[in-house]
């Protein structure tokens, strides 16, 4: 379950909180792309481009008050509302989290498949002791999430925006040693697995190649 | 109309109501949390929930859903019956079982549906859910953990109130109501939360743990802290009014309250005038009637007329302003004045002191000017429908003023009245707005007409009515706005000076030997002349009981049957709901008394025949609670000359909500509001 803190705004919050000119970008595409006087449908793409900011400029992807406010400013809309939705997704961080934010998926395939063993690597390399807990060095926060609707690959961690499929403890290991050295390894599959194919390769049709791209 | 029939009841409905409101149209009593008919709908209680006949087997939320020609609908078959039950056990499932200690005890929605609706056990044996309370300010009181999440505070604050500072932060299990960033509410209508809470948790703060409300004896009033007159209920128990209530009517106040109405009324158990006073050798001491009355009577010997005043404050009853000015006619004076503001009004007509619209006028209107007004914190309540207009949409709303934050959209176009003159000329862009539209509305604040050129402000403000088309047969569109409940009642039976009489400068400026202030505190004592001697006759030892050499003790709204005229020039009538306290006692009661001790006697013995003379001296007074609304079909104007605006501009009106009469300075409650809301932005503007 995730902690009651959700609904205060928290200690460490900035003071003061702008978009710098790439967000402003983002910002004006989007909401370009709704009719005048309803520009409040931006609220959840903009919601990302401010974590996105505050990856780019502290390290950290979440989204603090200040900028909810901000959000509720630039798209006209009372605090509050903002507040809501950013309360309400899960995938939004009101508090800060660490350099990568491990998203372990524990709904029942992911379950079943093993993310028990994939929680317990995570806990292990990090020394953090429950979901929603920053490791000490501050680089990895660990979350619990709810379906992330990749069950064929199960069980799955989300890495910040990065699926890896198909994991279990030897494979979380390495990944998260990898993370720390500062390298990113490429997501998806770590069995090699072709997109949702079964394991081993194609079961079915198969004179089909190998390097056959969906939609062939 | 669409046809359906209820449980075999056939009603007849507009089109686009829903299920809900059919059954109630056809007397089917239908629970309910979420669903509240002022409010947008949400659905997410599921206690409505009815059968529907050839619709998918299943249960119907009733009020999310439309109505249709020819449904067939059914409140009180097996499958309602078991699920409603089992919505109950949802919604008790994280309820906690606390009734005992929470003040909604006896008036709660979910205690009386879970014994019509629910099951008569418990099968939760779990550990139930703790929210933790918020801070929502200094009137509402947080028990958080009894939310049923119904969403009404939601969207009262939202729809009504227009302060978006409620919402629902997380989700699922820990979903919140709160603000999420604490803070008090800063609606001046935060007390209908209270009311619209179906459950105890958001109560009264001031009145936590106070009395039951089996306890109370509930008397119907007329709230008089500001002009529009809202329709109230005073709960008392023996001698104290424990809580006042909105009471529904939809003419006046729907079923909405504001906040000083609602929890002034601490103030009138202090600082309260409960016995006669004299000064003697400078000092006021307590006194018989007998003895105050002489002291009055000797210094009205030998005086002429014109050497006797009298002013009427703002929250005085009609009955008492009739037998003051019966007094003044009786003692030959024509000194009267019931404007402690000096605003200017010319009385030969009613339409030009008064709110002709009516308040459910301006749900007809289509484009608003507000003139030198801040209607939200003139008349809160009147704001909200404002507020429920514009919600509508296709309601430009400008104003000429200090710049506020009205709750709705306004667009300022300008500060001064040399507005009017440009709107009048056309060369003002909102001038084509009000003439397009086809209910055009002005609203202009009696503070407009407060200045030095009020009766050019009052001229010039009807004279671009006329210009733009709101003065028809069939619409009024120009409304002035009153603040004092008893300013249109005391223009109405003329307590204006007489032809050769003086006006409230001249009283105050000692050209009167006795001045008679009755619940007059909103001027300035320290202009009254020194050798003035001044009889207050009022409730409260404010400002002017201070200045005063006899005080005669009166009664407060809540303690006489009493009538009010509110700013649409609708009489109505409050009740007494407790005694006046000590030897105070009802005000046209004293002057009877008095007028008898004087050998001038009044000529009414009981309070009918005082209202028959009420009803002589005006129709409106035979007319209760009817406000008819009359088109115009004469366009002159008033008296002034509407070029002769000056430029200086309309100054904010009411400074501080929270504390603007003798109750409300008294009321603790009403202090704690003020340093909550009123004082910390004084000091950030500073």
């Amino acid at each position: 379950m995730a902690d009651s803190s959700a609904h205060d705004a928290g200690e460490a919050q900035p003071t003061s909180f702008s978009f710098d000119d790439e967000s402003n970008a983002e910002i004006a595409v989007i909401v370009a792309k709704y009719p005048a006087g309803k520009q409040a449908s931006g609220v959840i793409p903009l919601l990302y481009v401010v974590q996105k900011q505050m990856k780019r400029q502290t390290g950290s992807a979440w989204v603090p008050r200040v900028a909810m406010d901000e959000i509720g400013r630039v798209l006209d809309m009372p605090p509050i509302r903002v507040y809501e939705v950013a309360t309400f997704y899960l995938m939004f961080n009101t508090k800060p989290v660490g350099t990568f934010h491990l998203q372990v998926c524990t709904t029942t395939p992911c379950w079943l498949r093993g993310s028990d063993d994939v929680v317990a690597a995570c806990k292990s390399e990090t020394g953090i002791t429950g979901f929603g807990e920053t490791s000490a060095d501050g680089v990895f926060t660990m979350t619990e999430v709810e379906c992330l609707g990749a069950c064929v690959n199960a069980p799955i961690l989300q890495v910040d925006d990065d699926f890896y499929e198909d994991m279990d403890a030897e494979s979380t290991k390495t990944l998260l040693a990898a993370l720390r050295r500062g390298e990113r390894p490429k997501p998806g599959s770590v069995i090699g697995r072709q997109t949702s194919a079964p394991v081993g390769g194609p079961a079915t049709l198969t004179n089909i190649g190998s390097n056959t791209q969906g939609g062939d | 109309m669409v046809k359906v029939v209820v449980d075999g009841i056939e009603v007849d409905v507009p089109p686009g109501s829903n299920v809900l409101q059919a059954c109630e149209a056809a007397g089917k009593e239908v629970p309910r949390f979420c669903y509240h008919e002022r409010l947008s709908v949400a659905g997410n209680c599921r206690m409505c929930l009815v059968e529907i006949e050839k619709a998918p087997p299943k249960p119907f939320a009733s009020c999310a859903y439309p109505v249709n020609e020819g449904m067939v609908v059914h409140t009180d078959t097996k499958m309602v019956r078991d699920a409603r039950r089992g919505v109950m056990e949802f919604l008790l499932i994280n309820h906690p079982l606390d009734c005992p200690i929470c003040d909604q005890g006896g008036e709660c929605d979910l205690q009386d549906q879970a014994v019509g609706y629910g099951s008569d056990v418990s099968r939760y044996e779990e550990n139930k859910r703790a929210v933790k309370d918020k801070y929502l300010g200094p009137l509402v009181k947080t028990v958080m953990t009894r939310c049923i999440h119904c969403t009404r505070c939601i969207r009262f604050s939202a729809e009504i109130a227009g302060t978006s500072e409620m919402g629902a932060t997380a989700r699922g299990e820990t979903m919140e109501v709160g603000t999420y960033v604490e803070k008090a509410l800063t609606s001046e209508l935060s007390g209908n939360l209270i009311d619209i809470c179906p459950v105890g948790a958001l109560t009264s703060k001031p009145y936590a743990f106070v009395a039951r409300p089996w306890e109370l004896k509930k008397t119907d009033s007329i709230d008089v802290f500001d002009a529009l007159g809202a329709n109230i209920r005073i709960d008392a128990r023996g001698p104290e009014v424990l809580r006042v209530l909105p009471r529904v009517n939809d003419d006046v106040n729907e079923e909405w309250l504001g906040d000083k109405s609602r929890f002034a009324i601490d103030g009138l158990k202090r600082r309260r005038l409960d016995t006669p006073w004299v000064r003697r050798n400078g000092k006021l001491e307590k006194a018989s009637w007998a003895d105050a009355f002489g002291a009055i009577a000797e210094k009205l010997h030998g005086l002429p007329g014109e050497k006797i005043g009298a002013v009427v404050g703002d929250l005085v009853d009609a009955e008492a302003i009739l037998a003051l000015k019966d007094l003044m006619g009786a003692l030959g004076s024509e000194n009267l004045d019931c404007r402690q503001d000096g605003a200017q009004v010319d009385r030969s007509r009613r339409d030009f002191y008064c709110f002709n619209s009516g308040v459910v006028g301006i749900e007809e209107a289509d484009a608003l000017l507000i003139i030198g007004s801040n209607p939200r914190r003139e008349s809160p309540v009147l704001n909200a429908r404002i507020k429920k207009r514009a919600n509508l949409g296709g309601f430009p709303v400008a104003a000429i003023g200090a710049t506020a934050d009205l709750t709705y959209p306004c667009t300022w176009i300008g500060i001064g009245p040399e507005t009017l003159t440009s709107l009048r000329t056309g060369s003002n862009a909102f001038a084509d707005v009000l003439k397009n539209a086809k209910k055009p509305m002005i609203i202009l604040g009696s503070s407009a007409l407060a200045r030095d050129d009020g009766a050019a402000v009052l001229a010039a403000a009807w004279a671009l009515a006329a210009s733009v088309g709101a003065l028809s047969q069939e619409w009024h569109g120009f409304n002035v706005l009153q603040q004092a409940a008893s300013r249109v009642g005391a223009l109405d039976l003329g307590f204006v000076p007489g032809a050769n009489g003086k006006g409230l400068g001249q009283m105050l400026g000692g050209e009167v030997d006795l001045l008679w202030l009755l619940g007059a505190d909103e001027l300035d004592t320290a202009k009254i002349g020194a050798s003035t001697f001044v009889v207050y006759q009022g409730h409260h030892g404010d400002r002017g009981a201070a200045r005063a050499d006899v005080i005669l003790p009166g009664a407060a709204y809540t303690e006489k049957n009493a009538t009010y005229v509110n700013t649409e020039g609708r009489a109505q009538r409050g009740f007494a709901a407790i005694f006046p306290p000590g030897e105070a006692r009802v005000d046209w009661r004293i002057l009877r008394a008095f007028s008898e001790q004087i050998g001038r006697t009044l000529p009414y013995n009981d309070l009918d025949q005082l209202r028959a003379h009420l009803e002589a001296a005006h129709p409106a007074f035979g007319r209760i609670d009817a406000a008819p609304r009359f088109g115009c079909s004469d366009l002159t104007g008033p008296s002034g000359n509407p070029d002769a605006v000056s430029a200086v501009k309309f100054a904010a009106t009411v400074a501080n909500y929270y504390q603007t009469d003798p109750i409300s300075r008294a009321s603790a409650t009403m202090q704690a509001c003020t340093d909550t809301y009123v004082r910390p932005v004084a000091q950030a503007a500073e």
